[in-house]
């Protein structure tokens, strides 16, 4: 009978090691060459990405190639998983990638080049890859927003937010765990530089800063738009439209304003993962993301800007968004080359108060 | 374990243990092992030593690693503190709405954490206390999702508690304090044991309620684990600490092993329920009440008033509008409660049959049962990260991951030990002198096990499977990680959209598919009930 227990424990370990040892990595790579592989262009994207209903099956209908959306996170984790499995990568095309990310992207080769001929109606300031490993889609930009009933006077620059007027009134997110928190510390140190910025969030830190883990907490949970008692809290240039079009009952004008001053951009990307096997659908995918047809879509899908100057505004978009004329950058490099130096100064200045 | 022995009993229940053992480790193998030995792989690949002992030579990690401990340590005992006299009243005594009352202490299991925390912060501000003390409303949050645990697992025990050796014991002159120490914790000390090891286990690697409720500066294992995986692209860092949380998993499941053998009573099938008859009763059982309304029903209260709030005023719009093809959403939410369904059934079901085999597995096959017993549960005390990110690994070279049965597979990894919590320690406290006994007189092994076991397991595996179903339906993090396009577009994931984007109008579409989540989890939960109890009252009606 020991005998017994000891076959049923071999059996098991055995088992065990095969399940262990099955993971050679014996999969085929395509090259970019030849035709597809059978079967879906597999689309991954963030969590915000939406589209209106028939637009994708209006694409399959013209080229014959069906599309499969696969949602990846948020842009850190979608870049994250892409990049662990770079070379078996579980999309064809990978949409969502920013530039606050976009050089993690590059140095770890999970793109494959290809330029686009939609590119020649999107704004050069847009491409910031000259290979075209990645495609410009939209932009975006974090920017500080305000509850208007909330003050007696809006704040009108970054500088007015370190104000002891303002002292108590303003939520941001952690730049750890949030792209619009991470976006708005860049915003300062692209404001105020490497020598000026860590003042700044002493400042903003004697008025009583509030920082939250995320936009949803930021903005419904300590923000008065959600019943919280701050009035200004880090969002997008887009978030008053949104407030418009969500609202019931409905509103003409939003109750939230943009602070012009503080806005970084975030530029969202679109690139064909290496490793790909149905290279041809993909770079056809590309194109079609640079149509007027999925332009045109994207603002009140996403409540972003279209990368392409072909694209046509929808009216409530184009009424209540705020045009920032000169936004905040960094160039995607210098993000990636002080990112764990630049988050760890803020922990020290920030929460280990 | 010469119990196991017994000739009456012999070689063809060995071979069914054996067949039942390749299936469990064959599903936990690919599914747990292969995916975190592959993350593994890729995490230690350059790791050298230097590094190594920087990292764990690192105080602000041993600092994280001990605030895990401490606040999972606080949430567990909070937990029972408040969910075993809870147990005690639901399923020892004839309670008004005893069905609903559990359906609702079921709901908070399957709300999504952001809701939850969102609630919980208002009722903080509400009493204006908690405001600076983010321990408090983290402990809150976990005993309002953890109580049902508690509650169902040791609430299963009791009902079927033997009454018969605590009267004897009494008789003979053992003081009430004295029989309940050595007769009924004896007997229910293996489900406590085990829903405390869930509990600790959840609160362990619980994530967005430590985000949300502790904020930016309050870091467990868990959110730091994410931190430097995704946000630092430290993939050693973040593995060397999923190994430390792994250690623990176990180390703490093979402390509690010695804790959780059973005492072996011969418990009647179910218990009739006492009257609340008696002025000490009646303050018990309003106690409870009042308890559970505080706990868990003033958060769900919040929630409920949001979902009505339509602009100034109140109305059903938002669940009307559930039904309506949302831009913000791929399919609408009813729809995605659909998906929520089939995925939550497909779930429940793998899990009551891997769960129901493993359970077979611990009670009867010696050390290799014991061993099960400690492996199951390591899925829960796994960082979602970690497992998340080696299931893309593991499954990327015959593409898996593509598959939509990943979703309900990975669900059911977290239900098993729900399962098992509720059917193991029934399926052990059946004697062997039951057996021994219907066998001598004659009845063949299968009749044994279909005329003694099989009742009584068979509740247990619903029950466990109604939790494993309300697991399903209220996961997101997995979820989110493996859905493939509209198939597994879930409620919860519906939620977390509908969340994200400023406006009214998505945020009380949100509350209301909340509240339409809740109810749905509730009544899975109260017909869970019903059947298990139809099938336990027709059993011992028919054995007796």
């Amino acid at each position: 009978m020991t005998h017994y227990r000891r076959s049923i424990t071999s059996v098991v370990m055995t088992l065990g090691l095969l399940a262990a040892s099955c993971g050679s990595d014996g999969a085929t790579v395509a090259t970019s060459d030849g035709p597809d592989a059978a079967g879906a262009v597999v689309l991954m994207t963030h969590d915000s990405f939406a589209v209106s209903d028939g637009l994708i099956e209006q694409f399959t209908a013209d080229t014959g190639i069906e599309v499969e959306l696969v949602s990846g996170g948020d842009a850190g984790e979608l870049v994250s998983r892409a990049v662990l499995t770079a070379g078996q990568p579980e999309a064809d095309v990978l949409f969502g990638i920013d530039n606050t990310f976009l050089q993690r992207g590059l140095n770890a080769d999970i793109f494959i080049a290809y330029e686009s001929a939609g590119l020649a109606s999107v704004d050069d300031s847009l491409v910031l890859d000259a290979e075209h490993r990645v495609t410009p889609i939209d932009v975006g930009d974090v920017c500080v927003n305000y509850w208007r009933d909330g003050l007696e006077t809006a704040p009108a620059t970054l500088d007015d937010l370190a104000l002891p007027e303002f002292a108590g009134t303003f939520v941001t997110e952690s730049p750890e765990s949030s792209s619009p928190g991470f976006a708005f510390l860049l915003a300062t140190i692209a404001r105020y530089g490497e020598d000026g910025w860590e003042d700044y969030w002493e400042q903003l830190v004697a008025g009583d800063v509030e920082i939250s883990a995320g936009w949803e907490e930021a903005y419904y949970g300590s923000f008065v738009a959600g019943g919280g008692d701050r009035q200004i809290v880090t969002s997008y240039a887009t978030s008053p439209v949104a407030e418009v079009v969500f609202a019931d009952p409905p509103v003409d004008t939003p109750p939230t304003g943009v602070l012009t001053d503080s806005c970084f951009r975030q530029i969202e990307f679109a690139g064909i993962l290496a490793g790909t096997e149905r290279p041809q659908a993909a770079k056809q995918l590309i194109d079609f993301m640079l149509s007027d047809a999925f332009q045109s879509d994207i603002p009140l899908n996403m409540f972003v800007a279209p990368a392409s100057s072909t694209a046509v505004l929808p009216d409530v978009f184009v009424e209540h968004q705020t045009v920032i004329a000169e936004p905040l950058t960094l160039d995607p490099a210098t993000i990636e080359a002080n990112r764990l130096d630049w988050t760890e100064r803020w922990n020290e200045i920030v929460l280990q108060r | 374990m010469e119990r196991d022995r017994s000739p009456a009993l012999g070689r063809p229940r060995e071979r069914l243990v054996s067949a039942s053992a390749i299936v469990v480790v064959a599903f936990f193998g690919a599914l747990v092992v292969f995916p975190l030995f592959k993350i593994f792989q890729v995490g230690f690949a350059d790791l050298g030593v230097d590094r190594l002992a920087e990292i764990v030579g690192r105080r602000s990690l041993w600092r994280v690693v001990r605030f895990t401990v401490w606040q999972a340590f606080l949430s567990t005992l909070l937990a029972l503190l408040i969910g075993l006299p809870l147990a005690h009243v639901l399923s020892r005594f004839d309670v008004p709405f005893a069905r609903l009352w559990r359906g609702v202490v079921s709901i908070p299991f399957v709300l999504p954490t952001v809701v939850v925390a969102g609630a919980i912060r208002g009722v903080a501000d509400d009493v204006g206390i908690i405001e600076r003390l983010p321990l408090t409303s983290i402990l809150w949050a976990h005993v309002f999702f953890n109580l049902a645990v508690v509650v169902r697992i040791v609430g299963t025990m009791m009902a079927s508690l033997d009454q018969s050796q605590l009267g004897a014991a009494r008789t003979l002159g053992l003081s009430p304090m004295a029989a309940w120490r050595q007769i009924t914790l004896r007997q229910l000390g293996p489900a406590i044991v085990s829903s405390a090891l869930i509990v600790f286990l959840f609160c362990f690697t619980s994530y967005g309620v430590i985000l949300v409720l502790g904020g930016p500066s309050v870091a467990t294992i868990e959110t730091e684990i994410r931190r430097y995986a995704i946000f630092r692209n430290e993939l050693d860092v973040a593995s060397v600490l999923a190994l430390i949380q792994l250690v623990f998993v176990v180390g703490l499941s093979v402390a509690s092993a010695k804790l959780r053998r059973v005492y072996e009573g011969r418990s009647a099938s179910a218990n009739s329920k006492l009257a609340v008859d008696t002025p000490r009763r009646k303050v018990g059982v309003t106690a409870a009440a009042l308890v559970t309304a505080a706990v868990l029903g003033w958060p769900i209260v919040r929630v409920l008033v949001q979902s009505v709030r339509v602009g100034d005023a109140f109305g059903f719009g938002n669940f009307e509008a559930l039904t309506e093809p949302n831009r913000l959403l791929p399919i609408t939410a009813v729809e995605a409660l659909g998906r929520s369904a089939v995925i939550g059934l497909a779930a429940a079901l793998i899990a009551a049959i891997i769960g129901g085999l493993a359970s077979f597995v611990i009670v009867r096959g010696g050390r290799i049962g014991s061993i099960f017993e400690l492996a199951v549960l390591i899925p829960l005390g796994l960082s979602a990260v970690t497992i998340g990110f080696g299931y893309l690994l593991a499954f990327a070279s015959f593409d898996l991951r593509r598959s939509p049965i990943l979703v309900p597979l990975a669900h059911a990894t977290i239900g098993i030990p729900f399962v098992l919590a509720g059917v193991v320690p029934v399926w052990r406290s059946i004697g062997t002198r039951q057996r021994e006994a219907a066998a001598t007189l004659g009845a063949s092994t299968r009749r044994v096990f279909m005329e003694i076991e099989w009742p009584r397991v068979a509740r247990a595996l619903i029950t466990g499977a109604s939790f494993a179903f309300a697991v399903s339906l209220g996961e997101f993090g997995a979820t989110s990680f493996l859905a493939r396009g509209n198939t597994s577009f879930t409620a919860p994931l519906a939620i977390f959209r509908l969340l994200g984007q400023p406006g009214s109008v998505p945020r009380g579409q949100a509350m209301a598919l909340c509240v339409v989540l809740g109810v749905v989890v509730a009544a899975a939960s109260a017909i869970g009930d019903f059947v298990s109890t139809s099938l336990g009252s027709s059993s011992s009606a028919s054995t007796s």
